[in-house]
């Protein structure tokens, strides 16, 4: 469990981050929270001999807020999500989310865009940005462009982001008011990825459905949501299994998680309906 | 003002003696970070060690490239078995009298097994050697199933043992079969299964699992070559028997290795056994003279250190129609991994798995185990219980259960029938134990009142009507135990670990001002040793517990003894503690009566002094008596005021207990919730009723994981599927659900206070409660039996297959 060497590097600006990247390629990895490459190196899986600290550069830092959405800097941490009254107030099921995730060590160090930029399957955050039609701000050295959540994921760790690129922006729209809300997550423990989490907004006309860590990648089903909104239970349930594709693993076989997910996702909806205002 | 003389119960509270809650001396400690583990330890100019190790769980080893890994900066040396043999330390003996490689010599028989040892200045650099040593292997067919091991064309896993029909306990039959130990009647037992009325049949299960303290195993081993002695710091939790073990497979004389255990960061047996980092250590620091420091890290520790459990346990239980138990068989499967490395008293290759016949009256049994050989981890230590002690107690409450449902009675009316009746002990087991005491009723009937059994049945049912017509998914388990434990081993007659007898020792010296110290052969791994054993002494010899030293763990000062495992240490070292306390009694006394010009016969002992019979006013304090010991010339009285004792116990202990846990199943996604647990221990005189709740409690959470999670998983090609905390359940307070404690005190007969032990039993009995309970919620839809542990997706499936999800 002891990393193999490497050089380390804590630039100020996110230019600076960009030029040790340009200047190293493969060689040379961002670290936000660590909590994923961390592990990942001292296994040896991962072997980089630059390591780009963001945690100095101001820019990904702080949660703005305006009547139509909300924009956080990458470096957000979770316990910033639960701490902050007015993200509570406009999304509370960030709040819902976050506390969910690991545990409050981890949640002091863990950031939301190392959480949704590294596209580890088992991260709660993706799926929830793919919820709620979220928008990541990427900067690369040919400038900023943006990615909405729900086109970002490609395959387990593969993402539409460039190598050269770094998160630095979730854009986040503010549901209209009444909008009804539930983040359901079965896990073993403290600190386990999910065996089955699910994701659902709805009120308005409206719903949205993600399913996180059945399938390679977050599941966003749109027509899951479609059903959703015209009040078909039965239907969205029955579109978002169809949608996933879980893996066997020490949490249980592909049935027993075809199941859960079923049974979590409807708990979702449940909770959701209730608090449709 | 008046002087205030202390009454005698201030006295008595004053020693902070037995039956005192007094808080643990050593938290002061542990709670400021200021322990000192052997990772703490750093010496001038240490080295590292770390290990290569196997990908593979059974392959051929056909070269080791070492090239590359001496070039990285800092590496020192790369040793690999080539280089152990000529030393004669490429093998070395196991305690379950089996070797065991120390590097992979030709082939490794389990994933994780140790290959090559790098050396280097720091562990960095060692990591980085690790990584640059290739070795080629051709893989062979592996075996994880123990049942398939013992098929006729089933790999050859021990090329060592080729043509030995003769193993360390009795005939080989096959080439990966290890012993078969056998105890009871055979015969008999055969005859009362073909007469019973009723026989329950069923095989019970006991997962592979690991002790996974919070520090894992790790050693500093530093040889002066000028001096030729050997100082070797570990986390043993028997020192002086590493120290003898070292001595004769090294050859270095034992008087010139000092072995070490400092502060121990839990072991639960993982830390009973000898390991190839130990010796490896050992051999690099006499090659290079420098101290070498080995520390494993959580996957070496899951992957390749002692595991527990693994035990397939084929049962048959015959019953009258009333429910009176007439026989019990039990067929065991033991899989031991690629070398045999139990942890056991040298007679008892099952270890004590012969208490299979429980709390109850079974007037005939018969057991048997085969151990067998396959591509897993070596170990079946005992993981917080004595010797097998958990299998036999999950086996014989997962029994009862199932003979329950076969009578159609309540499981807690059956046990109540078949219990060993108070005025039978002591009692004579069908299996040849020899009981000490117990009063199994009155504990039953407590713990059932406690909890108000028959209320509980009643919403039970109510809630199983709520389920059966849809407003509810979920359903309500009760499970019950009543465990026998068997600890304190062990008589010297029958109990020794490669030929050391199981006796432990107490050296009490009493210093000139009434304060003392007290050295032990066990070690403390988080037990309290330093607050409990000061209580013994504090009561035996009127000396306050907070004005006593207690020292373990270092051979050059403390006596023999052979370590903390099994619950032992009370039982055994602190029966030695109290005959040593007595030994200076008996001195205080003669000098007492000395002082108070009395014969010896006229005075006696009151709390913290000896008084004049008859005339308390006329007394010596043991302050006073301790400074006259070494101030006065008292005639016929050597000076000085000290006493050792080594005690072999006549007997083993049987502490026992009666748990209840009721827990709620949700259906659907196999998440089960504890909504109470009650364990009521009778671990007969308590010594630190506090110490005895800790211990409770901790015991329960690991009985809880255990049942519940904690597994270490193979897949078919013997990768080890749980090597991670992420996938290996340790429970967090998250996961922990509340426990109420309670205790009826029955004392041992033979032990000098008597003491029973504790440890332990919330494993032993807190195992098959949990387990019984997930039973329980599934009997009324014909659930016999379904293996640990309870995971979520295993209680899905138990639903599932019980047709709950249609």
């Amino acid at each position: 469990m002891i990393p193999a060497n490497f050089e380390y590097h804590r630039p100020s600006e996110i230019s600076a981050a960009i030029g040790i990247i340009q200047q190293h390629g493969d060689e040379a990895r961002v670290v936000a929270g660590g909590h994923s490459l961390i592990p990942m190196m001292k296994l040896r899986m991962a072997e980089m001999g630059h390591l780009v600290d963001l945690q100095d550069i101001e820019e990904l830092k702080g949660i703005e807020f305006s009547d139509s959405s909300v924009v956080m800097g990458a470096m957000t941490t979770q316990h910033e999500l639960i701490d902050n009254a007015d993200l509570a107030s406009r999304l509370p099921i960030l709040r819902e989310a976050a506390l969910q995730i690991a545990d409050p060590q981890v949640r002091y160090m863990g950031t939301v865009g190392g959480n949704v930029a590294n596209g580890d399957p088992g991260n709660d955050m993706p799926g929830l940005m793919q919820c709620l039609n979220a928008t990541f701000e990427v900067v690369g050295p040919d400038g900023r462009r943006s990615i909405p959540a729900r086109d970002f994921y490609e395959a387990a760790y593969f993402t539409a982001r460039e190598d050269e690129e770094i998160l630095t922006k979730i854009s986040i729209p503010v549901p209209a008011t009444g909008t009804g809300y539930a983040y359901e997550k079965q896990k073993r423990k403290i600190g386990d990825y999910a065996t089955a989490a699910s994701a659902v907004m709805i009120g308005n006309g409206a719903a949205s459905i993600a399913m996180t860590n059945l399938s390679d990648t977050p599941i966003w089903s749109e027509a899951a949501g479609t059903a959703l909104a015209a009040g078909d239970v039965d239907g969205a349930v029955a579109a978002a299994l169809d949608a996933i594709d879980p893996q066997e693993d020490m949490r249980g076989p592909v049935e027993f998680k075809k199941h859960v997910a079923g049974v979590i996702l409807r708990r979702a909806i449940a909770r959701a309906q209730s608090r449709v205002g | 003002m008046k002087d205030e003389v202390p009454t005698t119960e201030e006295r008595v509270a004053n020693l902070k003696g037995m039956g005192s809650s007094r808080k643990r001396v050593e938290d002061v400690r542990f709670t400021q970070g200021r322990g000192n583990y052997v990772d703490d330890i750093k010496l001038d100019g240490m080295l590292f060690g770390d290990f290569v190790r196997s990908p593979y769980a059974h392959a051929r080893v056909t070269t080791i490239h070492t090239e590359e890994a001496m070039k990285v900066p800092g590496v020192l040396a790369v040793i690999t078995a080539a280089d152990l043999e000529p030393l004669g330390l490429h093998w070395m003996p196991t305690l379950a009298g089996d070797k065991q490689m120390v590097l992979a010599d030709g082939k490794v028989l389990f994933q994780g097994q140790e290959v090559a040892f790098v050396v280097a200045t720091d562990r960095y650099a060692a990591a980085d050697g690790v990584e640059a040593v290739e070795v080629d292997y051709e893989e062979l067919p592996v075996v994880v199933d123990p049942f398939k091991a013992m098929e006729p064309d089933a790999p050859v896993l021990r090329e060592d043992l080729e043509g030995q029909t003769e193993g360390a306990h009795g005939p080989r039959r096959h080439h990966n079969h290890i012993f078969t130990w056998e105890q009871g009647d055979k015969d008999a037992t055969e005859a009362v299964m073909a007469e019973a009325d009723v026989v329950a049949e069923e095989m019970i299960y006991y997962h592979r699992t690991h002790p996974s303290p919070l520090e894992t195993c790790g050693s500093v081993a530093s040889m002066d070559k000028v001096t030729g002695k050997l100082t070797l710091w570990g986390t043993f939790q028997a020192p002086h028997a590493i120290r003898t073990v070292v001595s004769l497979i090294s050859g270095i004389a034992e008087h010139n290795i000092r072995v070490i255990s400092p502060d121990i960061g839990g072991g639960f047996g993982n830390k009973v056994g000898a390991y190839a980092g130990y010796v490896c250590s050992v051999v690099a620091s006499i090659v290079t003279g420098k101290p070498v420091k080995w520390v494993e890290d959580r996957m070496e520790n899951l992957m390749s250190t002692a595991f527990a459990r693994d035990y397939w346990m084929q049962g048959k239980i015959a019953a009258t129609k009333e429910g009176k138990i007439t026989g019990l068989w039990c067929h065991t499967t033991a899989d031991h991994g690629g070398f045999d490395a139990c942890a056991d008293p040298t007679k008892f290759p099952a270890g004590f798995m012969n208490i299979c016949t429980g709390s109850y009256d079974i007037p005939t049994a018969y057991l048997a185990v085969d151990g067998v050989y396959t591509n897993k981890a070596p170990g079946g230590v005992a993981y917080r219980c004595s010797f097998r002690v958990t299998e036999a107690a999950y086996f014989i409450e997962r029994m009862i259960e199932v003979l329950a449902i076969k009578l159609n009675m309540d499981a807690a009316e059956l046990r109540r029938i078949n219990f060993i009746k108070k005025e039978q002990f002591p009692y004579n087991s069908a299996l040849g134990w020899e009981y000490d005491s117990g009063d199994y009723h009155t504990a039953w009937d407590k713990a059932l009142n406690a909890v108000g059994y028959d209320d509980l049945r009643a919403e039970q049912a109510q809630q199983l009507e709520d389920f059966k017509a849809g407003k509810t998914r979920r359903l309500m388990g009760i499970g019950l135990t009543h465990f026998t434990e068997i600890v304190g081993a062990g008589p010297v007659k029958n109990c020794d670990i490669l030929g050391l007898g199981m006796f432990d020792s107490c050296e009490i010296r009493i210093h000139p001002t009434g304060s003392a110290i007290a050295r032990l052969g066990t070690i403390s791994q988080g037990q309290g040793h330093a607050t409990t054993f000061a209580q013994i002494i504090a009561s035996e010899i009127g000396i306050p517990a907070d004005d006593i030293t207690l020292e373990e763990g270092d051979t050059d000062t403390a006596p023999y003894g052979l370590g903390t495992y099994g619950s032992r240490s009370t039982p055994v070292a602190g029966a030695a503690t109290a005959m040593a306390g007595r030994k200076i009694k008996a001195k205080a006394q003669m000098i007492a009566a000395y002082l108070l010009e009395v014969h010896d016969d006229d005075v006696e002992f009151d709390v913290d002094r000896f008084v004049v019979k008859g005339a308390p006013e006329r007394f010596k304090t043991m302050k006073e008596i301790a400074f006259a010991a070494y101030n006065q010339a008292i005639p016929g009285v050597e000076p000085g005021l000290e006493a050792v004792s080594y005690y072999d116990p006549p007997n083993m202990t049987y502490p026992f207990g009666a748990y209840i846990c009721v827990l709620d199943i949700d259906v659907d996604t196999g998440e089960a919730e504890v909504r109470k647990f009650y364990a009521l221990d009778d671990c007969g005189t308590r010594i630190n009723p506090m110490i005895i709740e800790g211990q409770v409690h901790g015991g329960l959470t690991e009985a809880l994981a255990i049942a519940m999670g904690q597994e270490i998983a193979y897949d078919e090609m013997g990768n080890n599927k749980s090597a991670t905390l992420m996938d290996f359940f340790i429970p967090t307070s998250w996961e922990t659900p509340n426990y109420e404690t309670d205790h009826t005190t029955t004392p041992s007969p033979h032990h000098p206070i008597g003491a029973k032990g504790v440890g332990e039993s919330p494993n032993v009995g807190g195992v098959p409660c949990f387990s019984n309970a997930v039973h329980d919620a599934f009997r009324p839809f014909g659930l016999t039996q379904s293996h640990m542990p309870h995971d979520h997706w295993r209680i899905w499936k138990t639903a599932n297959g019980l047709g709950l999800h249609s």
